[in-house]
């Protein structure tokens, strides 16, 4: 079986994106089950019609690797309900971390701007796990070298709490309360075999 | 926040200190770092902020020397450059002192430029810092190698199973070295030509295949990358005159002629127009050398990044330092 | 007169049943097993193998000029704790050791510090510039009674040149000893031509730019019947010319150095800069073709080449770093390494290799003779089962480049005799 921990790591974690969990996974608790996975990203799509006025102009940029696929999903999905396509892409952050020399060498993810870029759109950031919330900082920095949106939003799958910075997301998946000891892994089928999110102890992913 | 925050270093030293997966990692990372430029409206990225990185350049080379400080200003590092001339360095200090010099300013990385082979080797033992060879004598020039494997990769899509040609003064090239070392990890069969006077005793050791006949294998050949040949070997007797040279070993429009439909010509320059490449050849449509000129900052980009942008380099060999 | 001492239990030569060797007024006054101490110090030596003096064709004092690197008193120091009683110092000082007034200073030199004989070695040429002859039987004639030429750092490439001082030296018994370096084939050379010198893109320095001149002078000297000594030979094809050269007749006689015995090209592979020597390291089978021809004599001595060079001088790029290694501490240790353990040589062997035909060659009177009562006190003890690891820090010499540094080498001198007086050893 493959999982991975949420890229979001947060205080003082230490893994690299896309690891594979090492532990026993059977210490780990299903927070979303896979059939509910595709139901919540369903209500997503509808909230981000709902708060775009029907989506005009809206960018997804899903931040690699999980944030990428579930932008792609979210896009489908939106296309489904509104008939209309919705421009998506990805966007690294990984050079805009500010805990690189906190941790061992990461490969770069891909950056890739749809058609049209940036500039003057309602860019909603696509992300697996809200944590910290580091990441969205290093995103919103990557996406000011890009272009200058008219708007900016997140969306997360997942929002497990203990935020360092002033951030919050305009569209939460599930909210899973959590302790600092715990981790989340989010899995999808396009780069972990299958659909689930788990709650398990800290030590799961570093065993 | 310098001196590498006690960590292991990493040195770019010889091209055949990357393995197959390291190179690959360097020349990925410079694409994922082009796409991010072509897309970035300030052209310069967050990521050394805080670093240091020092250009030590022992010998005169403008366009290396600009390629590295300009990879190292876009990813935010602070960059010293001494030149030869007018510093310390030409005033008889040893390299081992210009070395103490660069610890007590805590460079994270140094990138050397020296007309002595293995100097870059020399002062890694002396540096807590990363050291790339931006160049050592006729030793190695391994970021030159990676620009042109990343500028073959770009143009051609791939370098496994390409046959390489590369022509010329060989036996002073360190250009050469780490064409043949680095694309040997990647793949790709690579073949010298040159008359037998510019060929080093033993580069039948070197995993590669030799030749003295250009006709002969220019048209199995998917890249031809010319190397410079220098007027003064002419001095030496390593070759009669510039124009036999030439005719036997220069890259002309009729020579072009026979390379397949896609094949490219590359060229590090400085050229000799005229001797080992014609004008319209180096100017044509096969012609990669403004591209390599381009990438060579990008590649460079991803090598700092990769030795110094984490607590652990991802590339490189590590040196006993004492 | 030096004080008597009796070494006790050693075995000349490393042969036979141990005996007792008693040392008064300069000489070997007796050699028996059981001799009673009476007035002699004694020295417990149970096992210990019992060489005559070594003597070293191949010195670099350094003095007068680089007293940094070296001087007479340190260099010869070096060499008593090698087991050297006498070295024969090379002529490439500054000023050049091109005519009587220096040879005479650096042989005065040595007889102050008293460590081991000095035999200064004249330059075949006036400043070492290979244009014409050095005042040579001025030289032979003074009080240091020179009789071993040479240019070592540079050949004598002129053969004209080389046909007259071979020629000339016959006069009083002189040999010419040339350092075999063809200078247009060696241009900016840093290492021995080869894979590892393509490899690492340093000039190569090609066996044939040895073994051309060396095969030159073989036949000059036959020519003008002249005899002929040759420096450092590195190469296969150099030993295979040696070879060839004594089953014809000619009287030519030839070194090799203890680190041509044992270190290869490959070291050069990380740019230390202290594996830089003149001739460089040569690969593995030129190092098995020197052992031969040590083992079966064509090459008839082995010399230190020692070459001693400022930290300043080392520690710095390979190309701008200057050739050269110590190794009169090490000589004999290493020949132990690479030719008595294998068992290529004797301790008779190695006494005659390093002992009895360098005396010769250099003419050296009252050096490289026989362990028996009546002969000069010139001794080595050697303990040959005390195997140590060389650190430079502990070197006698002034200077550390050792190659050998970090190395475990098997025996070890425990003590110098120089007529009858202790130069080496403690106790």
């Amino acid at each position: 079986m493959t999982a991975a921990q949420s890229r979001d790591d947060g205080p003082g974690a230490r893994g690299a994106r896309a690891r594979p969990v090492t532990g026993d996974p059977s210490a780990a608790r299903p927070v979303l089950p896979p059939e509910q996975l595709a139901r919540v990203v369903d209500r997503m799509a509808h909230e981000v019609l709902e708060k775009t006025g029907g989506g005009d102009g809206v960018v997804l940029l899903g931040i690699p690797t999980r944030g990428t696929v579930l932008a792609q999903r979210l896009a489908a999905r939106i296309e489904a309900f509104a008939g209309a396509p919705v421009p998506t892409g990805s966007l690294d952050i990984t050079l805009y971390r500010d805990d690189l020399r906190l941790r061992g060498p990461r490969a770069l993810g891909a950056t890739d701007l749809p058609p049209g870029g940036v500039d003057d759109r309602h860019v909603v950031l696509v992300d697996d796990v809200l944590f910290s919330g580091r990441s969205v900082r290093a995103a919103l920095d990557a996406l000011g070298d890009l272009g200058r949106p008219r708007v900016v939003q997140l969306a997360v799958l997942v929002d497990r709490g203990h935020r360092e910075l002033p951030i919050r997301a305009d569209y939460v998946g599930r909210n899973v309360p959590t302790s600092l000891q715990e981790t989340i892994h989010v899995m999808l089928a396009e780069t972990d075999g299958r659909d689930g999110v788990l709650l398990g102890p800290a030590d799961l992913e570093r065993a | 926040m310098s001196g590498a925050g006690g960590s292991t270093s990493r040195h770019l030293l010889s091209a055949g200190d990357l393995s197959r997966d390291e190179a690959l990692l360097v020349l990925d990372t410079a694409a994922e770092l082009e796409q991010v430029l072509a897309s970035s409206t300030v052209g310069k990225l967050p990521t050394l902020r805080g670093r240091t990185v020092v250009n030590l350049f022992f010998e005169d080379s403008t366009r290396t020397k600009t390629s590295f400080e300009l990879a190292a200003k876009r990813l935010s590092a602070d960059v010293i450059s001494f030149a030869a001339k007018g510093s310390s360095v030409s005033k008889g200090e040893s390299l081992k002192d210009t070395a103490l010099t660069l610890e007590a300013m805590g460079a994270d990385g140094i990138v050397i430029r020296h007309s002595w082979s293995g100097a870059p080797v020399n002062l890694a033992h002396h540096v807590r810092g990363a050291v790339v060879n931006a160049g050592d004598g006729t030793h190695e020039h391994p970021t030159q190698a990676l620009l042109d494997a990343y500028t073959v990769r770009q143009r051609l899509g791939r370098l496994e199973g390409l046959r390489v040609t590369i022509v010329g003064d060989v036996l002073h090239s360190r250009v050469a070295r780490s064409n043949v070392l680095l694309l040997h990890t990647l793949g790709a069969e690579v073949t010298l030509v040159a008359p037998p006077t510019l060929l080093p005793v033993g580069v039948e050791t070197w995993p590669c295949a030799v030749s003295y006949d250009l006709d002969a294998v220019l048209p199995k050949s998917d890249v031809v990358m010319m190397l410079r040949v220098q007027r003064e070997r002419m001095g030496v007797s390593y070759f009669p005159s510039s124009r036999e040279y030439s005719r036997r070993y220069g890259l002309d429009v009729r020579r072009a002629a026979v390379l397949g439909d896609d094949a490219i010509v590359m060229h590090p320059g400085p050229m000799n127009r005229g001797i080992e490449i014609a004008p319209e050849v180096a100017d044509g449509p096969r012609s990669t050398i403004v591209s390599q000129v381009a990438n060579g900052v990008t590649v460079r980009m991803a090598v700092l990044y990769l030795l110094l942008g984490s607590a652990e380099p991802a590339i490189g060999v590590e040196v006993t330092r004492g | 007169m030096a004080e008597s001492w009796l070494l006790r239990g050693v075995l000349p030569y490393g042969e036979g049943a141990p005996v007792d060797v008693r040392l008064a007024d300069g000489r070997v006054a007796e050699l028996a097993p059981g001799l009673a101490p009476g007035s002699s110090r004694v020295l417990e030596a149970a096992g210990q193998v019992l060489l005559p003096g070594l003597v070293d064709l191949h010195t670099h004092l350094r003095e007068p000029g680089r007293e940094d690197a070296e001087t007479v008193e340190t260099g010869t120091r070096a060499a008593a704790a090698g087991g050297f009683t006498a070295v024969h110092a090379m002529a490439n000082t500054d000023p050049v050791a091109d005519n009587a007034g220096v040879v005479e200073q650096v042989w005065r030199l040595g007889r102050e510090a008293g460590h081991c004989d000095v035999a200064p070695v004249g330059a075949v040429t006036i400043g070492l510039r290979g244009e014409a002859l050095s005042e040579l039987g001025t030289m032979a004639d003074s009080a240091a009674r020179v009789r071993v030429f040479s240019d070592d750092g540079l050949c004598v490439s002129d053969a004209s040149l080389m046909r007259r001082a071979l020629e000339y030296v016959k006069a009083f018994d002189g040999v010419i000893a040339q350092h075999a370096q063809e200078p247009r084939l060696t241009v900016g050379a840093q290492m021995n031509e080869g894979v590892v010198s393509s490899r690492l893109g340093l000039t190569g320095w090609p066996s044939v730019a040895e073994e051309a001149v060396i095969a030159r002078d073989c036949l000059l000297a036959a020519h003008v019947r002249s005899r002929l000594h040759v420096c450092h030979v590195s190469t296969r094809g150099s030993v295979d010319i040696l070879r060839l050269a004594k089953a014809r007749g000619i009287d030519v006689t030839a070194e090799v150095t203890p680190h041509h015995l044992l270190l290869t090209d490959e070291a050069a592979c990380g740019y230390d800069a202290t594996f830089k020597v003149n001739p460089p390291l040569r690969t593995q089978d030129d190092v098995d073709a020197v052992r031969e021809g040590l083992a079966d004599g064509t090459l008839d001595v082995v010399a230190t080449d020692h070459a001693p060079h400022t930290s300043q001088d080392k520690e710095t790029e390979w190309g701008a770093a200057l050739p050269g290694m110590t190794g009169l501490e090490t000589a004999l240790a290493v020949v132990a390494e690479t030719m008595v353990l294998p068992g290529r040589l004797t301790w008779r062997q190695v006494a005659d290799r390093m002992s009895a035909r360098p005396a010769v060659i250099g003419r050296l009177e009252g050096h490289g003779r026989p362990l028996a009562v009546g002969e000069p006190a010139n001794l080595a003890l050697v303990d040959t089962g005390a195997a140590w690891t060389v650190d430079p820090a502990a070197s006698v010499s002034r200077s550390r480049n050792t190659p050998f540094a970090g190395r475990r080498l098997p025996v070890r001198v425990t003590a110098t005799f120089l007529r009858g007086a202790r130069t080496h050893g403690e106790g």
